[in-house]
């Protein structure tokens, strides 16, 4: 149980207060809402890169990381499809020093035109060393554009191409901070060995000058129903074929959300689950496979991909997919095999509330779905799913005309 | 409302000193040492079995690994699929992994299910069978990671950089090659296990919140004298340092779009009285976010994603090293600019607000890397291998805090000489 305070300041800002005595640390985690989802199709990878730039200085402190190294502290930030999510920790005792740095990048960036320019080589280089110079790198750049054909999610967090972030100008980025990096698209998570009268203060101090921003109303293009099976093949300098097979799911949103995580997991979750069971181990298919949930806010994705053994056929590995798919749809799991995920869930949910920075990013994300006390029902909702609710979701989900495989395959 | 002043930062403090929980020893019947972190809020706990069973032990490649990876593939009385499912029911998590110096068989649980999970890890670590069929899949499944890790230019840099810094047949040395797969046999298996899976080399370390019953649980599956060898672990072999004497060295990959830098050499570990004035060099140069080489080559270059550099402690040796992906475009420009920056630290004094912020930065990461029960076990685990006691963190922060300037200098001299860096990139250059 994860015990939480909640206010909001005049500009819209929600700050959320969680006290952990057991660790001489504090840490800010702010999320914005923004992601790759947010950006214009022809300046794709943008979000990603104005995460770079939010530490190239802001309108009053020239470098971001030097004042926060110099107390001690140590910061990184993350951008997904969906948000933009900045986080430090630091001795709790030096926690202005992260007020005072948030909020003066809240407030204005810099606009450096050398940080722009440097930001953008660095971007491209991690483009290179990510998704280019990597054996299967490239995945996502092809499948997300097969699975998706209106959403904003047809492309990936660094973008689709390098040349839309070689374009990206000084103006762009400007009316992106206007438009995106305002209070009242913020969630301020403030955690461990620190006073909430403290971070009262500090949160009015730091923060409650920063004007109001405008109301971001999001209308993102739905993604119509697939009706059709979709596949792809590529030939790569890869010495594995591999398989990616890609299901339109709900959303992060939906109540059907937990069933549907839950059959990854009893599809490959550890050594027990069924697809190690038999993919691997019995009929020795794979040299590995994994079944998972993207967990994207919007209607989300359902993976299943895996490496093929030497010798084995795409097609022999698609049936044997579909066989254990065919198995979840028609028959129920038993009570064991259910217990046995829900467990897994309530031990990994346990081992989550080691880290108080983990507890701060996940507050900050359940407030940004809806309500930080959800952080405290998520076990709950997991141990309700029934195995009627398994096999129902599985009927929904794995039906080849809602699918989109990718092949692919070693280059001879 | 208030005016605030936001062009000069907050007053702050800077971290004076740690109060760390400290790991206390119990013995088994069979003496094994059981060391316990008791902290944490959480009803958790984590229970590391070591063992020294690492690279450094093996006779050949894959043995230690493999014998680590095979333990949860059948015993006497389970097979691997219900080894499986009886740790996954309870939901808790069997971990193994090798290092260069040791072995680990690591379980993870609700302390509400450590009775139901122990008897497991018991039959695991002691009752191993390493079916041949199992071993099959096992080595199959392995060197097709194998074949994949191999198209990557990071991964070729580092195994190669170990070669040739330690030499091709230092235990520390040996790159996996293709054939190694088809060499190992279920017999080289057991026959590690028997000598190095025993209550004699055996240590348990252990994290969360620790009930009084765990002892007699501990002892109850693992105090018995049925599981040492009455051979001796197998004889550590000839660990004589045979470095490259060419300084250059690269892997060349035609398709190359970055290529892999690794620059380094040997030097020592954590018990020599230069590591921690080191670990302070290491952090100006190459160590941090605000590092020389991240500011020069990335933060001002572009050339790079991230660059870094780190020291390295091995129970039997030590050695420093950079690494970086950079477009082979600039690749030349990196390995230079590598170099500029450990002249500059040769020739200039580090400025004072520099070294400060450095200090401060260090003594913050000390004390984030000692919050929680499973950092502070980690903590003292990288006191045990070595025999150091707890008084090594107070030697650490005191240099952390008195070290000067003129120091640093003195050890770039040292420690920072080009010619004695060996250089390996792998990609184009």
């Amino acid at each position: 149980m994860i015990k939480y305070e909640r206010f909001e300041l005049a500009n819209g800002l929600k700050v959320i207060y969680h006290q952990d005595k057991s660790t001489p640390l504090a840490c800010i985690n702010i999320l914005y809402n923004v992601g790759a989802r947010d950006e214009n199709p022809e300046q794709t990878g943008f979000a990603h890169l104005f995460e770079h730039l939010m530490f190239g200085g802001s309108i009053n402190i020239p470098n971001y990381d030097e004042p926060l190294q110099m107390v001690g502290g140590e910061n990184n930030a993350f951008t997904t499809n969906d948000i933009t999510n900045y986080y430090l920790t630091l001795p709790a005792e030096n926690l202005e020093t992260g007020f005072w740095l948030e909020s003066d990048r809240m407030l204005s960036l810099a606009f450096s035109d050398k940080s722009l320019e440097v930001q953008r080589n660095v971007v491209i280089e991690e483009f290179k060393q990510r998704y280019l110079n990597q054996p299967y790198g490239d995945v996502w750049l092809l499948l997300r554009p097969m699975a998706y054909k209106e959403h904003p999610y047809k492309w990936d967090t660094i973008g689709k191409e390098i040349s839309h972030i070689e374009n990206a100008q000084m103006e762009d980025v400007k009316k992106f901070f206007r438009k995106f990096y305002c209070p009242n698209n913020a969630i301020m998570v403030v955690a461990g060995s620190v006073e909430v009268e403290e971070v009262k203060q500090l949160a009015g101090k730091w923060f409650g000058p920063i004007p109001k921003g405008p109301e971001n109303k999001r209308n993102l293009p739905e993604e119509p129903v697939q009706t059709k099976a979709r596949s792809l093949t590529v030939e790569r300098d890869v010495p594995v074929d591999a398989i990616y097979k890609a299901y339109h799911m709900c959303s992060r949103y939906d109540t059907e959300y937990y069933a549907v995580d839950l059959i990854s997991d009893i599809l490959s979750r550890g050594n027990s689950s069924r697809l190690h069971n038999v993919l691997i181990k019995e009929k020795q298919l794979f040299s590995d496979i994994n079944a998972y949930v993207m967990g994207d806010f919007d209607k989300g994705l359902f993976v299943i991909s895996g490496k093929l053994t030497k010798g084995v056929s795409m097609e022999q590995v698609d049936a044997a997919i579909n066989e254990e798919l065919q198995k979840i749809k028609t028959e129920l799991v038993n009570e064991d095999e259910l217990t046995k995920v829900k467990n897994k869930m309530e031990a990994s949910h346990e081992f989550g509330e080691v880290d108080v920075l983990n507890k701060a990013t996940n507050l900050a994300i359940a407030e940004l779905l809806g309500d930080a006390g959800m952080i405290n029902q998520e076990v709950e909702k997991y141990l309700a799913v029934t195995a009627a609710q398994i096999k129902e979701q599985a009927n929904l989900i794995f039906d080849e005309k809602n699918c989109s495989t990718l092949y692919y395959k070693s280059k001879k | 409302m208030e005016v605030i002043d936001r062009t000069s930062a907050p007053a702050f403090k800077t971290v004076e000193k740690i109060e760390m929980i400290h790991a206390t020893e119990k013995r088994l019947r069979n003496n094994i040492p059981v060391y316990a972190v008791n902290a944490g809020t959480q009803e958790i706990i984590k229970i590391e079995f070591l063992f020294s069973a690492g690279m450094f032990q093996q006779q050949m490649p894959l043995q230690a690994t493999t014998v680590n990876s095979m333990l949860e593939e059948g015993t006497s009385k389970m097979n691997a699929a219900q080894i499986a499912d009886a740790v996954d029911f309870y939901g808790a998590f069997l971990e193994v992994g090798v290092e260069q110096d040791n072995a680990s068989v690591i379980l993870y649980t609700l302390n509400k299910h450590l009775k139901a999970t122990l008897p497991v890890v018991e039959q695991v670590i002691k009752d191993a069978m390493f079916p041949q069929e199992e071993l099959d899949i096992h080595l199959k499944n392995k060197k097709q990671k194998f074949l994949v890790n191999n198209q990557k230019v990071a991964t070729l840099a580092r195994k190669h950089f170990a070669e040739l810094i330690f030499g091709e047949k230092h235990p520390y040395g040996i790159d996996v090659k293709d054939a190694d797969f088809e060499a190992i046999k279920r017999s080289h298996l057991i026959e590690f296990y028997k000598t190095h899976y025993t209550s004699s080399n055996c240590k348990i370390i252990m994290a969360g919140k620790v009930a009084d019953n765990v002892y007699e649980l501990l002892d109850a599956h693992f105090g018995g004298n049925d599981w040492d060898s009455s051979e001796p672990a197998l004889r550590e072999k000839n660990a004589a340092l045979d470095t490259t004497t060419e300084r250059e060295h690269i892997i060349y990959k035609e398709d190359a779009i970055q290529s892999a830098i690794r620059i380094g050499k040997i030097m020592f570990n954590k018990t020599h009285p230069d590591f921690h004035p080191m670990q302070v060099l290491n952090t100006i140069y190459g160590g941090y976010f605000g590092s020389r080489l991240m500011s020069n080559i990335r933060e001002d270059k572009g050339y790079t994603y991230g660059i870094g550099s780190g020291m390295v402690s091995l129970k039997n040796a030590g050695y420093f090293f950079i690494s970086t992906e950079v477009g082979v475009d600039v690749c030349k420009n990196a390995i230079n600019e590598i170099y500029f920056e450990m002249n500059r630290l040769r020739e200039e004094l580090v400025g004072e607000e520099e070294l400060q912020l450095v200090k401060n930065y260090m003594l913050g990461t000390f004390l984030r890397n000692s919050d929680g029960p499973f950092a502070l076990a980690d903590r003292f685990k990288g006191l045990l291998e070595y025999g150091l006691g707890y008084g090594y963190f107070d030697q650490y922060m005191a240099t952390v805090k008195n070290i000067s300037a003129a120091q640093l200098r003195d050890l770039a001299n040292m420690y920072f000489d080009k010619n004695s860096m060996i250089e390996l990139v792998a990609g184009k250059r």
